[in-house]
């Protein structure tokens, strides 16, 4: 269950295809597995590894390395404040202080019915929006305590299941390279001169 | 005008311009640097050492620790520079005292410090360790850093061998980089990130390398420690000597230490032409066998099925009777001599002389049946450091991770680096497959089929006309003839004229024995005709050099007839054997590390071996033993130390003209290939085709098995796998069963039951059994004089 | 869609020439037929007209200033590629994170026919077979625009096998990131892509032109950057000189941030505009919130030294603002009024660089957490005058001798100009430790006021008349 299931190993597959080196596919398959089971398991890792050619130590080194992939369980909405200069400097604390107490955990719990992980997080590229948080990484900008209780409610009566998925999807659209319109992956070892440039026709 | 014109003389005289050189400015003082060499080596040379914890003159640099940093001025002003990354540039004026140096080391050392724990008292490292040693050098020695440190569960395996404590640990990436460019097993790594970051193996997937001992050597502080010399000793009470380490015939250079008369540790010395400072897990902790429980004392005899303790006296008369008795009812070639190549060049020469020249018989041998024919040494004109800059190396041999692991790394260091490129022909798969440019496997018997196809490729044709072949040669099935793969490396060899060769003879000192005198004289027999004459009754006493045919000879049988029918065996052995435990003498010997001597290694480099202990017991060395018993034979070998027989080597065998054991210190003196060995036109018998329902048999040897040395070293001991057979994983739905179950194997010999595993690295059609494992005994299903053995599989 | 308005920021007012941002106010920007509608891919046809070198030269001319923070020309970097060594890579530099920075993830979400389009471009251009698009992980809208726009380009024969007709061909990959600042850094950004961890590599001795991406030569570009491409191609280069100063020659991409009237990003016209017009003028921020006084701001991104009203009226120009003792950076203004409690704001950005660094220099893993945590007991009323001098001496560590810092009237200091050593690989080590030295040196009494010495009280618990 935990390594990919046969759809995603397909597609896993595909996407290691786009690339020169397998393992430059390690992050969107581990990001995959992580759609698929809300974090990211060893059994996943270790298929993953298996995948792009790499020890499961290596994979792993990778995995931990980034922030957004967790390795336990975590609630259906990871909700994360974030807490850098600019939103800061607009309340983010309070903000915190607030969602705590509504959620009725500290930051870094999940709320006992496993709807919501509570994070503090750094800068979410939307600073004159602050003070600002991500539910599954997806925006929500100039925040107060009421639009928090608002998103709140809105999430628990599942008023916003068209705008966010659970957590661990991403995009709900990926790229798609056409076969017959692909250019093809441009491998370092047998290099070809791009034909549109001079060096290809002297 | 003339006067321009140089005259000759002047050309002669007018100094050549080095093209390598760059002038550089090193606190002031001008030095001349290598064309580019690091700016850390070249501070080095100029005698200013740049303190370093990340830099490994062995492995990629990667600038981490950041305290090698300097000022560096290369005409933009100084800058902060890099001293283990940067290359020197001309007229780069360096300064590795200055102020701003001076203040960055500081800062360096106080940061790594900040969560450092302060337990040097009871850490191994305590007395040698860079990070304590730097501290006090170039720091403030200790941290103004008064918050709560890292913390982390104190050491944890990594694996059977290796602890790691994460709070010692400054994350210089060392063992880690080993793991991945040296060894090729990235099984550690680190894991999460900035302040967090550590170092850690993928749970159930333990750091299970053959080379994980090294990790231990490089790090810079005490985080990785080794079980076997834990809490052992403390530096300040070690002594040390320089050896070689001669596990396997590669002879990796080592400093062997003791305390107290005990011995606790090899480590690996980085010698330039053979090992870089490498060893493998084998030969670094199977120091655990020389103070073993078990080992043999005192001399034994026999009396009726006991061996009992006697006086070396008693013990060489005895012996001493049993030879004179086999001359007189069976004349001198009665006598037969096996073994000798665990010890050293002069205990192989003494008893080469005492057989050859007192007893006068022409059947000794130092090879056990495993090898290959001695000829092929007259072939040898290969270092390893050839073989490890050749363009194309040809691999007709052994899986050499098992067999000869640091040759393994240097080779496949030459293909990663991609300066060589590797033609394998194998049996089955080996640890350089991975890194091979073609790997062809081959049915055993038809492997000189195999190389002429190959060799007519036409991208191998091309490759190998680039020229700077080396093959690589060696026996790769102990359950087959050595004509096939002669016949192989003669096609070889006619496809690549200009090739040198590198055997693979295993056995530690087996070179240096077979030189110094221990194969057939005229009309002598080899191990397999010993023990057959022996079997036929015509043995009357056979001498065991540190021999154990019935453990290591391919041919269960025949050893079992041989040992049973010589009339009177002569163990000289460290331990009590399979087979020394039915001689009716056994001499005491003793061990590595207990005697002086020399090494003869795989290319014919001779290096010095140092007695770092008192030897065990009443134990004699072998060169010795065998003078007492030249005397008990009433003659005079006419040596009474090691350095007279050194000489005596050194006036006698061709080669070894003015080797001593002052030019053997260090990496040694390199020996010409023998030319007395014979010739290597062996004809190739028929090989009869395999039966579409069998098996063709492939028996080859892996590092962990029951060799005297791994078995009595509780450290590595348990790390021999029990023997299995293994079978391409069709083939195993072919018999009709599945991994892990119980298979019976059939040969024309008798039937062993083995467990069948699953293995794709085994080709379709054979079946591989590692040698000398734990359980069933695949030497049964051998017979030495068929060309190849197959063998019928079925399910029980 | 729905009440949470997913890109919002971008401020459109006054009439200032638009580069990048011209599609920003309609809905549908990001939909290929607007894109068509409004000339989109004319860029891409017109330098497919040309030769390879032409449009390289013609980049080169315009002086594109790289809009990921170290301000290097596009066309010159291009130039760094060792000549006739293929594959080449173009890698995009969609990481967008440095605090305070907000108008990368606006180009990808409103606009990413323009991205695309400005990537084929510099991949004819400077002869790169493949570009991989790294999208910062927490951008899903970001990812479904640009992954739709991918599909609609291949679709209609932008992106592919014989692009148009010609002999240029080329794959564009989106990839995804996970969650790491560091990872914006061009090396850590090849070594993720790589699959590994994103660990800045050492440079020099190698720059990513010379060995990038799989030891190949390697472009990285800033997602700016690379949006203002198809412009240039339709307008030419002396249409972009004209806009700007020589030095800082087309538009720039700001965002203001923190305590004034109205936060936003504003496409503002490059080296003129002062920091004095973007608070306080009528088409930008329109003044400090409730009026009150400017005490201090950001001009640069987070790694940026500060800047105080003495700063105020130097234009939005590198060379100077460098020369004041800060720099420009990622376009990241950040905006502190007289209420700002100063240590706070400081240790806010310092625990950012700690928390983000890679671990590799001991300098930045060991120095980045412990300056965090000195600070800490300093914010916190636990902290000790020693600590404040303990905070210097730890950033001496990370950057030896002079800091940069801006002048202060108030405290007659001359300003100290960039650059700075540093004992690390990368900026982040020094990026922990400059809020500190900014905020030290120009408010150092807002930190001594934090520091309560405490009195020594005489232990009386069992002295011989024990009544109180
Ligand atoms: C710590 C660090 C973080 C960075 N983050 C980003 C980033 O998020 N986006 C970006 O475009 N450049 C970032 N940069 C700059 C890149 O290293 C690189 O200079 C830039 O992407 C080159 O593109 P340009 O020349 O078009 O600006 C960062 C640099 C450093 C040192
Ligand atoms: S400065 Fe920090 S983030 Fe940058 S490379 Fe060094 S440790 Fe990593
Ligand atoms: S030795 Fe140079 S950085 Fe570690």
């Amino acid at each position: 269950m935990s390594r990919l299931n046969e759809a995603n190993t397909l597609l896993a597959k595909e996407i290691i295809g786009r690339y020169p080196k397998a393992r430059s596919a390690t992050i969107p398959l581990l990001h995959l597995s992580q759609q698929q089971n809300g974090y990211v398991t060893n059994e996943a890792i270790a298929h993953v590894a298996e995948l792009v050619g790499a020890t499961p130590a290596e994979v792993m080194g990778t995995a931990t390395f980034y922030e957004m992939f967790k390795f336990q369980p975590v609630g259906k909405y990871l909700v994360n404040i974030c807490g850098t200069m600019s939103c800061q400097l607009l309340g983010a604390d309070e903000l915190m202080h607030h969602a705590e107490q509504t959620l009725g955990v500290k930051a870094g719990g999940t709320t006992a019915d496993g709807m919501f992980t509570l994070e503090h997080a750094e800068c979410q590229a939307a600073c004159t929006e602050a003070p600002n948080l991500q539910v599954n990484y997806r925006h929500c900008h100039r925040m107060t305590n009421e639009s928090f209780d608002q998103l709140i409610d809105d999430l628990r009566a599942g008023r916003l299941d068209g705008d966010i998925p659970p957590h661990g999807t991403l995009a709900r659209v990926r790229q798609t390279i056409p076969a017959d319109k692909a250019a093809g992956v441009a491998s370092p070892d047998a290099p070809v001169t791009p034909e549109w440039m001079p060096e290809a026709t002297s | 005008m003339t006067t321009t014109e140089p005259t000759p003389d002047t050309e002669v005289e007018a100094p050549l311009p080095d093209p390598n050189a760059v002038q550089i400015t090193i606190n002031g003082r001008p030095h001349t640097a290598r064309k580019g060499q690091l700016l850390i080596d070249a501070a080095a040379d100029a005698g200013e050492y740049i303190p370093r914890f990340c830099y490994h003159e062995r492995m990629t640099p990667v600038g981490k620790c950041r305290m090698c940093l300097v000022e560096a001025d290369s005409g933009r002003g100084p800058a902060v520079t890099v001293s283990c990354m940067v290359p020197v540039s001309p007229d780069m004026k360096v300064e590795t005292e200055s102020p701003t140096t001076k203040r960055m080391q500081e800062g360096i050392l106080e940061l790594l410090l900040a969560n450092h724990p302060l337990d040097c008292p009871v850490c191994d490292k305590g007395g040698e360790c860079p990070l304590q040693d730097q501290a006090f050098s170039h720091g403030p020695g200790e941290s103004r850093y008064i918050e709560e440190k890292r913390h982390y569960e104190k050491p944890i395996p990594i694996s059977d061998l290796v602890l790691l404590d994460r709070e010692r640990c400054i994350l210089c990436d060392r063992c880690t980089r080993f793991a991945d460019e040296v060894a090729g097993d990235p099984l550690i790594h680190f894991n999460s990130r900035g302040n967090n970051t550590h170092i850690t193996t993928f749970p159930d997937e333990p750091f299970s390398s053959y080379f994980s001992g090294n990790t231990v050597q490089i790090c810079p502080v005490g985080a990785l420690t080794a079980k076997p010399y834990r809490f052992k000793a403390r530096p300040w009470d070690l002594s040390q000597q320089e050896s070689t380490c001669t596990t396997c015939s590669v002879g990796c250079r080592t400093v062997v230490q003791s305390s107290r008369d005990e011995l606790l540790r090899y480590m690996g010395v980085d010698s330039d032409p053979v090992n870089h400072g490498w060893m493998c897990d084998r030969g670094r902790f199977n120091f655990e066998q020389v103070k073993s429980e078990q080992r043999v004392l005192q001399p034994l005899v026999r009396r009726g099925d006991e061996l009992q303790p006697v006086s070396w006296n008693d013990a060489l008369a005895t012996a001493a009777g049993l030879i004179r008795d086999a001359i007189a009812s069976g004349g001198a070639n009665s006598v037969g001599i096996i073994g000798g190549a665990r010890g050293s060049n002069e205990d192989a020469f003494a008893w080469a002389r005492l057989g050859r020249d007192v007893i006068g018989t022409a059947n000794l041998y130092a090879q056990m049946g495993d090898g290959m024919p001695a000829a092929l040494l007259g072939e040898s004109s290969a270092t390893i450091d050839d073989a490890a800059n050749a363009t194309t190396i040809v691999l007709l041999g052994p899986d050499l991770k098992e067999e000869l692991p640091v040759l393994h790394l240097r080779l496949r260091d030459a293909a990663s680096k991609r300066r060589s490129r590797i033609i394998e022909f194998a049996p089955r798969e080996s640890g350089l497959t991975p890194y091979a440019w073609k790997h062809v496997g081959y049915e055993p018997g038809h492997q000189a089929a195999a190389v002429q196809q190959t060799m007519a490729e036409a991208d191998v044709a091309a490759q190998l006309a680039k020229g700077n072949v080396v093959i690589v040669v060696g026996r790769a099935n102990l359950a087959e003839s050595t004509a096939a793969t002669i016949a192989a490396f003669n096609e070889v060899r006619a496809a690549a004229p200009g090739a040198t060769v590198l055997n693979t003879f295993r056995r530690g000192n087996v070179v240096g024995a077979l030189r110094m005198g221990m194969r057939p004289a005229e009309g002598g027999l080899d191990t397999r005709g010993m023990l057959q004459a022996a079997a036929d009754g015509k043995i009357g006493c056979l001498v065991l050099l540190g021999a154990d045919p019935l453990a290591d000879f391919p041919d269960a049988d025949l050893a079992r007839r041989g040992m049973a029918g010589a009339r009177s065996v002569i163990a000289v052995d460290t331990f009590l054997t399979a087979s020394s435990q039915g001689a009716d003498v056994v001499l005491a010997a003793s061990a590595y590390a207990e005697k002086h001597g020399t090494h003869t290694n795989l290319e014919g480099r001779v290096t010095t071996l140092a007695r770092e202990v008192t030897p065990a017991g009443s134990t004699r060395a072998d060169w010795m033993i065998a003078a007492e018993l030249a005397l008990a034979l009433g003659a005079d070998l006419l040596f009474g130390t090691e350095a007279e027989l050194t000489a005596m080597i050194a006036d006698n065998v061709p080669g070894y003209d003015g080797v001593s054991v002052a030019s053997a210190a260090g990496d040694g003196v390199l020996t010409p290939a023998a030319t007395d060995l014979g010739t290597l036109d062996i004809p190739l018998p028929a090989v009869a085709e395999r039966n579409a329902y069998d098996f063709r048999l492939v028996v080859s040897r892996v590092l962990y098995d029951q060799a005297v040395g791994t078995a009595n070293s509780p450290s590595i001991a348990h790390l021999a796998r029990p023997s299995v057979v293994h079978l391409h994983p069709l083939d195993l739905e072919r018999v009709g069963t599945t991994d892990g179950n119980q298979v019976k194997v059939s040969s024309t010999r008798t039937s062993v039951r083995f467990t069948a595993v699953a293995d794709a690295s085994v080709r379709r059609g054979t079946a591989w059994v590692p040698f000398n494992q734990q359980g069933p005994d695949v030497a049964e299903l051998i017979d030495c004089f068929a060309a190849v053995n197959d063998v019928r599989i079925e399910t029980i | 869609m729905s009440s949470y308005p997913w890109a919002a920021g971008f401020i459109d007012d006054g009439d200032r020439p638009k580069i990048v941002t011209s599609r920003f106010s309609l809905d549908d920007g990001y939909t290929i037929e607007r894109y068509h509608a409004t000339g989109g891919y004319e860029g891409l046809k017109a330098a497919l007209r040309r030769t390879p070198a032409e449009v390289h030269e013609e980049v080169k001319n315009a002086t594109v200033l790289g809009r990921g923070g170290a301000g290097f020309p596009a066309g010159t970097k291009w130039g760094l590629m060792p000549p006739g060594k293929f594959p080449r890579y173009l890698v995009v530099n969609g990481d967008e994170s440095e605090p305070g920075t907000y108008k990368d993830r606006l180009l990808m979400e409103r606009d990413p026919h323009q991205l695309i389009e400005g990537c084929l471009i510099a991949a004819y251009a400077a002869g790169l077979s493949q570009v991989f698009l790294y999208i910062r992980g927490e951008m899903p809208l970001a990812h479904e625009r640009v992954g739709m726009a991918l599909n609609e380009a291949y679709a209609a024969g932008y992106i592919g096998r014989n692009i148009l007709g010609t002999k240029f061909s080329v794959d564009i990959v989106l990839h995804w990131g996970a969650g790491a600042y560091v990872v914006g850094e061009e090396t850590a950004l090849i070594e993720s892509l790589e699959g590994k961890r994103g660990e800045p590599r050492l440079k020099p001795p190698f720059f990513p032109a010379a060995i990038g991406l799989y030891g190949q030569p390697t472009i990285v570009n800033n997602v700016e950057t690379l949006s203002n491409l198809p412009w240039i191609a339709v307008n030419g280069a002396a249409a972009y000189t004209a806009i700007g100063t020589a030095t800082s020659p087309g538009t720039r991409m700001v965002a203001v941030s923190g305590h004034v009237n109205r936060p936003g990003v504003y496409e503002i016209v490059n080296g003129t505009t002062t920091f004095r017009d973007l608070f306080y003028g009528e088409e930008f921020c329109q003044g400090i919130r409730n009026g009150n006084e400017l005490k201090a701001f950001v001009p640069g991104g987070g790694s940026a030294p500060w800047f105080t009203p003495d700063q105020l009226d130097l234009p939005f120009e590198g060379r100077l603002v460098g020369a004041a003792g800060s720099m420009l950076g990622s376009g990241a203004i950040m905006v502190m009024d007289h209420t700002t409690d100063i240590p706070k704001a400081a240790l806010t950005l310092t625990h950012f660089y700690a928390a983000e660094s890679c671990g590799q220099c001991t300098p930045c893993r060991e120095g980045g957490t412990w300056l965090e945590r000195v600070l800490q007991r300093v914010v916190d009323g636990r902290g000790s005058k020693a600590d404040l001098d303990q905070l210097l001496e730890i950033g001496e560590s990370i950057c030896p001798g002079n800091f940069p810092h801006a002048a202060s009237s108030k405290l007659g200091i001359e300003a100290t100009p960039f650059p700075y050593k540093m004992t690390t690989i990368c900026f982040v080590g020094p990026s922990a430790y400059a809020p500190v030295h900014s905020a030290l040196t120009l408010f150092r009494e807002e930190f001594e006021a934090k520091i309560v010495e405490r009195k020594h009280i005489p232990v009386s618990v069992g002295a011989p008349d024990d009544h109180h």
